[in-house]
């Protein structure tokens, strides 16, 4: 392909490479955000499945499958396959398929970079999991046995497989960066003309703010991850005390990170909600104004509110105060978003196809997952649900509905546009039924494992927390093998299917249901004119 | 219809089954134990008030929701009101939602403000009982600093413990009531974390830091809790049992621990030389009290992370190498320091350790020779 006419020859659009380069050297938003989409699902298979190791573990006291370092490390992988593996990436799936489809623009502003920001995903990928294997050959060093937070000085103890694992990082973290930077690019400066930045679909202002975020704190991380492995390779001591450094230092560089990728995790599924519920209820959503705001505010104090992952180190009464307040007022923008959810569906006439399922459940069990967020922000009574199950508890039922449901409901909602078939609804729903269900199982029950005392990440426990844990495990297998249902629903209407009309969804309003389905491999090349309303 | 509700009825039914199980076995907790301090029963009411706030948002929330999805529906045909959202409500909503949720913000942070400064600020002015808590991997040091007692407090394997399993140890924590004890919590290793539910409170054990609780207890008691911050392998083998006496049993407790260590420092201080048996015998007890966690009984240890000692050079090589990697530990490694241990114990260890498995090196090492070496 040369240089000079890439850019503004229509002839060329039908040289397309074919085979694997049509992947590898992809520039196009679909066929990336295709992959994005692929590369989450095996990482979800691969997370769920160290998920479902843990709990087949924790089935009965005593230790029978696996040994104390092979459960840390599962603990560990299990949460960063989740989260840098299948959420993120899917998140930015989503982004690259229906942003410019949403806003009228023919692909990202920055196609090149798109590909290389998905395409670093594999090699991160490949050396996350790397950090799991090595330790099984010899001379691969000790497992990873810290969990996802990779405290030190624990973490400074771990073998070459922890080496591993910050490169990881670095790479996923890159690829989160110049994602993001894409995305900023292409939301501010290609949308259609008219559409200003009050008109764009909900979903591009919740990405708006989320590659906001995760410029503002990947760098962070990466920064603190860096500074770990100086400490471990290179001698100098930012977090050993005994050399002058401080091993809190790199809890407050982690969770600086950390709190924000919280709604840097849920916001794209906001995003999502946003265009399921005025769907299926018929009418528009209710208050875009305040969810930007809102949203905005969300972002904003986050931002400020990470030591609450901390209350236990020991900090002065002041700041305990100070994060504990500000914890607490994040539940007024969330409120409202979640206010603005059921408004919406206030005086709808609602039906209830899969998105529509989805997007109901992630209202209530994420409304449930806020409510004991804010018991938690609580000190005096953090400081005994601390690093208890309660904490694993509360943060499956704000990270399951609040990102993952909301993932789900995007893909059933945008699954006939971009295949151009109907998925099988009468599937779709046992599909949904049995994972709500399943998910419900598996974290109720350690709310009160964590009120009667039973510490996280443990392998090994007392008979008294015998009678949850099985209940627990039993819903986290059903749980986890009903998504075999949903790979088989993917693959059912990619394969084939009722075809799809433009539109889809008697209710859907918006730039995307006016493309065929599916879209042709270019859309929007002559920019569309923004009828009167958009919300 | 119906089907629609199963999701809440569903989770309602959870709690009712769940509820009515607890009554059969009242051993299994759902809620926290009932506290054994004045503050700790303050935290139990701020967590109980919290908790009922967010059950009837809750409520609220679930009631309009599933209003919402019986009435406004297609095919009940329900028309859409296209306008709600530029009614009075829609136009205001964004100010009055925000205010009433910050109403209800500041019920529960004035609330927990109060309960905070009783519980964050050790009193000023009193006199405490000092004990520092110290954080191994995986074993918990006490001492009492006022009585010059060091307890070293371990789990107990299962075929011992049985039902108790991780929720007992060796040597407890014996703690005074109706005094006011400061703790004060450091590490020798990685991170850790005291938390006994009935104390209510959770801390942190860095090492580098040295960070303080309080609490008098008000009640006597056996409570039990475990360590709270992931510390590695066996994190989940420190639990934390605390005995809570009255003072006078607990002068007489002092009494005796103080003897045994005056009895146990002159044994150790005495020139007598001991035979080979002895010393294997007593430490063949020390090593798998102590060193059984990570290098196991059998000597095997766990590789990568802990080198077996069956076989091993430093075990069969000068016995002086072998001693310095006991008492200072080595660096970058789980192996800690174990100079505190006093000179009969390090020979008694170190003895049995090169004669033990398949070592036959039939090195004697004396008190004398762990006093040159230190």
């Amino acid at each position: 392909m040369s240089y000079t006419t890439a850019i503004n020859d229509d002839a060329h659009h039908h040289h397309n490479p074919t085979g694997w380069r049509r992947w590898l050297f992809s520039t196009n938003h679909k066929d990336i955000g295709t992959l994005y989409l692929l590369f989450a699902l095996s990482m979800l298979f691969m997370g769920g499945a160290s998920a479902m190791l843990i709990r087949a573990e924790l089935f009965q006291p005593g230790i029978q499958l696996l040994d104390p370092d092979l459960y840390n490390n599962l603990v560990t992988n299990h949460a960063l396959l989740m989260i840098f593996g299948a959420v993120m990436p899917a998140a930015a799936g989503l982004a690259n398929w229906m942003i410019p489809l949403m806003i009228g623009a023919p692909d990202m502003a920055l196609p090149r970079m798109n590909n290389l920001s998905f395409w670093i995903l594999p090699a991160a990928g490949t050396m996350l999991i790397l950090s799991f294997v090595v330790p099984f050959f010899p001379g691969g060093g000790s497992q990873i046995n810290t969990g996802w937070t990779l405290y030190p000085p624990l973490s400074v103890q771990v073998g070459m497989s922890m080496d591993f694992l910050i490169f990881a990082i670095h790479l996923l973290g890159i690829s989160s960066v110049l994602a993001s930077i894409n995305i900023i690019v292409t939301l501010l400066n290609m949308r259609a003309p008219g559409m200003t930045l009050m008109k764009m679909p909900m979903f591009c202002w919740t990405w708006l703010v989320t590659a906001f975020l995760l410029i503002l704190v990947v760098p962070v991380l990466a920064g603190g991850v860096t500074m770990l492995l100086f400490d471990r390779h290179f001698g100098t001591s930012f977090f050993d005390a005994a050399g002058g450094g401080d091993p809190v230092l790199f809890q407050h560089l982690f969770w600086f990170f950390g709190h924000p990728e919280v709604y840097v995790l849920l916001l794209p599924s906001i995003g999502v909600l946003s265009h399921v519920i005025p769907t299926f209820s018929r009418k528009p959503l209710f208050g875009y104004k305040s969810m930007v705001g809102a949203m905005i505010a969300v972002a904003t104090i986050g931002m400020v509110v990470w030591a609450h992952h901390q209350y236990t180190i020991g900090m002065s009464l002041g700041a305990v105060s100070y994060f504990m307040i500000g914890t607490i007022i994040i539940s007024i923008p969330v409120g409202l978003m979640i206010f603005n959810f059921i408004a919406t569906m206030w005086r709808g006439a609602m039906t209830f196809e899969t998105p529509m399922l989805f997007a109901v459940a992630i209202i209530m069990m994420f409304t449930f997952g806020g409510l004991s967020g804010v018991m938690l922000a609580v000190v005096p009574a953090d400081m005994q649900y601390h690093d208890s199950m309660f904490v694993v508890a509360h943060f499956h039922y704000v990270l399951m509905p609040g990102a993952v449901f909301g993932l789900f409901a995007g893909v059933f909602y945008w699954l006939p546009k971009w295949t151009g078939h109907m998925y099988d609804e009468k599937l779709a729903k046992i599909f949904f039924w049995v994972n709500v269900i399943g998910f419900n199982l598996t974290f109720f029950p350690q709310h009160f494992l964590g009120l009667a005392g039973m510490p996280r990440r443990i392998i090994d426990y007392n008979v008294m927390f015998t009678e949850f844990n099985v209940v627990s495990s039993i819903g986290a297998m059903i749980f986890g093998f009903s998504h075999l249902l949903l790979l088989y629903i993917v693959i059912k209407t990619i394969r084939g299917g009722e075809k799809a009309t433009a539109q889809v969804w008697e209710g859907a309003k918006g730039l995307e249901w006016e493309v065929p389905s599916p879209p042709p491999f270019h859309t929007w090349e002559t920019p569309p004119s923004i009828k009167q309303e958009q919300q | 219809m119906c089907r629609r509700l199963t999701t809440i009825s569903r989770r309602f039914l959870l709690v009712a089954a769940i509820v009515s199980f607890q009554t059969a076995h009242a051993e299994y907790g759902i809620n926290f134990p009932p506290p054994a301090a004045d503050v700790a029963q303050e935290i139990y009411d701020i967590h109980m008030l919290t908790m009922q706030i967010a059950t009837f948002l809750l409520l609220i929330v679930f009631s309009f929701v599933i209003y919402s999805l019986y009435f406004h529906r297609k095919s009940r045909g329900y028309p859409a009101d296209q306008n709600f959202h530029n009614t009075w409500f829609g136009n205001w909503s964004w100010v009055m939602v925000p205010a009433l949720v910050l109403g209800i913000d500041l019920t529960i942070a004035s609330n927990a403000d109060t309960v905070l400064k009783k519980v964050w600020e050790v009193p000023k002015g009193e006199k405490l009982m000092d004990v520092k808590v110290t954080g191994h991997q995986w074993w918990w040091e006490f001492d009492y600093l006022d009585y010059g007692i060091k307890v070293e407090s371990r789990y107990i394997p299962e075929e011992k413990s049985g039902d108790l399993y991780l929720r007992e140890v060796d040597n407890r924590l014996v703690l005074p009531t109706g005094t006011k004890i400061r703790f004060l919590h450091t590490s020798a290793d990685v991170l850790h974390a005291f938390w006994v539910p009935e104390l209510a409170f959770k801390k942190d054990a860095i090492p580098g830091y040295v960070t303080e609780t309080w609490s008098e207890l008000n009640r006597e008691g056996v409570f039990r809790g475990q360590c709270a911050e992931l510390c590695g392998t066996w994190h989940s083998r420190m639990p934390l049992v605390v005995e809570s006496v009255p003072p006078e049993k607990f002068d007489a407790w002092v009494k005796q621990q103080q003897a045994i260590k005056v009895a146990a420092a002159e044994e150790a201080s005495s020139s007598k030389a001991w035979s080979k048996n002895e010393l294997i015998t007593k430490g063949k007890e020390l090593y798998e009290t102590k060193c059984g966690a990570c290098h196991q009984a059998s000597g095997m240890g766990l590789p990568p992370a802990f080198p077996a000692l069956n076989g091993s050079a430093i075990v069969n090589g000068p016995v002086a190498d072998h001693l310095k990697i006991v008492i200072n530990g080595k660096s970058g490694t789980a192996m800690q320091a174990w100079g505190s241990l006093n000179d009969l114990e390090i020979a008694a260890i170190v003895t049995y350790e090169r004669n033990a498995w398949d070592n036959k090196s039939g090195d004697v090492v004396q008190p004398t020779d762990v006093k040159q070496a230190r």
